[in-house]
């Protein structure tokens, strides 16, 4: 079989201009395909940086709230209701915020400010400079030290700002896993200092983080806190809840499956049509060869190694120029929401099989359909 | 006595049904021996290349036998048939049908490649013969560098490579000129007919019969005449 799919190759590779055409094809369909659900990832993943970065376990949150930068306040009493439930190891306020913020230059600029428990800081960043107790501090933040940094004039420590009439101060600059969406520099303080330099309505509370005692105390927890009339999810739950918000409520989903299905037309049109013509180039030889007595699997064998071989050198052309594009902008753009992921790899993947297959049947078809003694016959 | 290489008993073969019913094949017996050259001629639709198809396992007759070496192929199922074909059978097609994007020895390898022999093995062998059909030092070049008549030459080297019985050559000299025409049947006649092997050529051309060892003439399905020798 190895010398008749050598052949196969040999016939498929020989034949630059349709081979060049065929990779074309794939790659670029899968590069369409990559490229736009990698933004699509990327864009989700920032869209949830605020509860990738804080890493509480569970969030209780009104049962509206469907991001987190659209928090809807809850009473302060939820907070003491939630630290007395079953399965609750211990309970922390979160405040999560805009502002905007006067910087040294008189330049105003928009902000996210997330305020933390106080007493623990749970939730706090890592510091690349400063001190964490610093936080505590008269007018005491933290700016993290993302892509959007350099909108704060690049602080550094001792830094002033004007916050709603407040003096501010940078006492530590932070690190964080993920940047956020909507390209606000933020800023982390206390609870408390949080919810009285900012104004605010009559409910402060955006979230209670919870740490549950074990794994097994999550449905109970959520049940207590849906009986209180708010919702408690957990950490991977508030991230889906906020990609199913980005991709059934914002149009975003329904753009990514029309580009995505465009993608696979185009590479399915584009491939199918050269395959197809490279298979009726070669009928009449496919036809002797099932003269000279090849088997009919053997010739099946052939037009499927031609196809799987095409499909997946275009495949790995295309996540390479994808990955390729992503890193180059990512290295003048640091936050650039692109992100592949196995999940748009496996979708591509998927849909190169499919068109593999759709190019193979017509193939396999018409080869199938020769008769030999058309080749006598001319 | 001489060896029947192919046997055929009351062929008969028709295409299509009813008003449009066509007789391709009516009752065709005949027998082709080993170390002979045997032609089979007629006009135009006369059934030689239906015959030729039949006799070779390549089409299926509505009636009647074809024994090859005493083998009864039509008895065999399609993946038997098919390598029965590759073993025992050389074919040269009127078209060559030389794959453009091969080399001239790659196209001669097929079936010892089809055979599953090794790559280059095939490969070694397919220039020997290249070499035997006139083609040395060729083997590196695509068919469209060859003419028609290095082509047909090549077209004999892959019938020959994996040493089949029976060479079979559907109108080999159509796409050639006069003297070309000549040369390979001469080449044919002189360096691959043998005692051991039996070819049967299909054509209509006169200019080559004087290498035939017998010539069966087809008219409208029928063998008319049998000829033993037209020189």
């Amino acid at each position: 079989m190895k010398g008749i799919l050598r052949l196969a190759y040999k016939l498929l590779v020989n034949d630059k201009a349709k081979f060049t055409a065929l990779l074309v094809g794939i790659t670029f369909a899968v590069f369409l395909m990559m490229f736009v659900t990698s933004m699509f990832i990327g864009v989700l993943n920032h869209a949830s940086a605020t509860v990738i970065n804080i890493g509480a376990s569970m969030w209780v949150m009104d049962p509206a709230v469907q991001t987190i930068t659209n928090s809807i306040g809850m009473p302060d009493y939820v907070l003491d209701a939630v630290r007395s439930m079953q399965g609750v190891k211990y309970a922390v306020p979160l405040y999560s915020g805009g502002a905007l913020v006067k910087l040294a230059d008189g330049t105003y600029q928009s902000v996210t400010v997330i305020g933390l428990d106080d007493t623990t800081l749970f939730g706090r960043p890592q510091l690349i400079k400063g001190k964490i107790e610093d936080i505590y501090a008269e007018n005491g933040f933290i700016a993290v030290n993302d892509s959007e940094f350099s909108k704060l004039e690049n602080p550094d420590l001792g830094a002033e700002f004007e916050l709603n009439d407040h003096r501010g101060v940078i006492v530590g600059i932070a690190t964080v896993t993920t940047a956020g969406l909507y390209g606000l520099p933020t800023l982390y303080t206390t609870y408390e200092r949080a919810i009285q330099y900012i104004p605010n309505p009559r409910y402060t509370l955006s979230n209670v983080l919870v740490e549950p005692k074990s794994p097994q105390d999550i449905p109970r927890i959520k049940q207590q806190v849906a009986a209180l009339g708010y919702l408690a999810v957990t950490k991977d739950e508030f991230i889906t809840r906020t990609a199913k918000f980005y991709v059934y409520q914002t149009g975003g989903g329904t753009n990514i499956l029309i580009m995505t299905v465009i993608s696979f037309i185009v590479g399915l049109s584009i491939s199918g049509q050269t395959f197809y013509t490279f298979i009726l180039e070669n009928l009449e030889r496919f036809g002797a060869l099932k003269a000279i007595g090849t088997r009919s699997r053997d010739l099946v064998g052939m037009i499927l190694f031609q196809a799987t071989f095409t499909s997946l050198t275009g495949y790995g052309l295309g996540v390479g120029l994808c990955t390729m594009l992503i890193s180059l902008a990512k290295l003048r753009l640091a936050s650039y929401a692109a992100m592949v992921s196995y999940a748009n790899l496996l979708l591509a993947f998927g849909m190169v099989v499919i068109i593999t297959g759709v190019s193979s049947y017509v193939g396999v078809r018409r080869v199938l359909q020769i008769e030999p003694f058309d080749i006598f016959r001319g | 006595m001489p060896k029947a290489a192919i046997e055929a008993n009351g062929l008969n073969k028709w295409f299509g049904e009813g008003e449009a019913k066509t007789m391709a094949l009516r009752d065709v017996s005949l027998q082709a021996n080993f170390g002979e050259m045997v032609y089979i001629v007629g006009p135009s639709g006369s059934g030689k290349t239906t015959l030729l198809s039949v006799l070779s396992g390549i089409l299926k007759p509505n009636s009647g036998s074809v024994s090859v070496e005493g083998v009864d192929i039509w008895s065999l199922g399609a993946d038997d048939l098919a390598d029965f074909r590759l073993n025992k059978i050389g074919f040269v097609f009127q078209d060559y049908h030389l794959f453009p994007r091969l080399n001239t020895a790659e196209n001669a390898a097929i079936p010892l490649i089809l055979k599953r022999h090794d790559w280059d093995e095939s490969i070694r062998e397919a220039a020997k013969y290249l070499e035997i059909v006139g083609l040395k030092g060729r083997a590196d070049l695509p068919p469209v560098k060859l003419s028609g008549g290095e082509q047909q030459r090549v077209a004999i080297a892959r019938a020959m490579v994996g040493q089949p019985d029976i060479l079979i050559m559907d109108e080999p000299t159509a796409s050639l000129d006069g003297d070309t025409g000549q040369a390979i049947l001469k080449f044919v006649h002189d360096n691959i007919l043998n005692a051991n092997r039996c070819i049967v050529v299909v054509t209509h051309d006169s200019r080559i019969y004087e290498y035939a060892s017998r010539i069966l003439t087809l008219e409208d399905g029928r063998i008319t005449r049998t000829k033993a020798s037209a020189a």
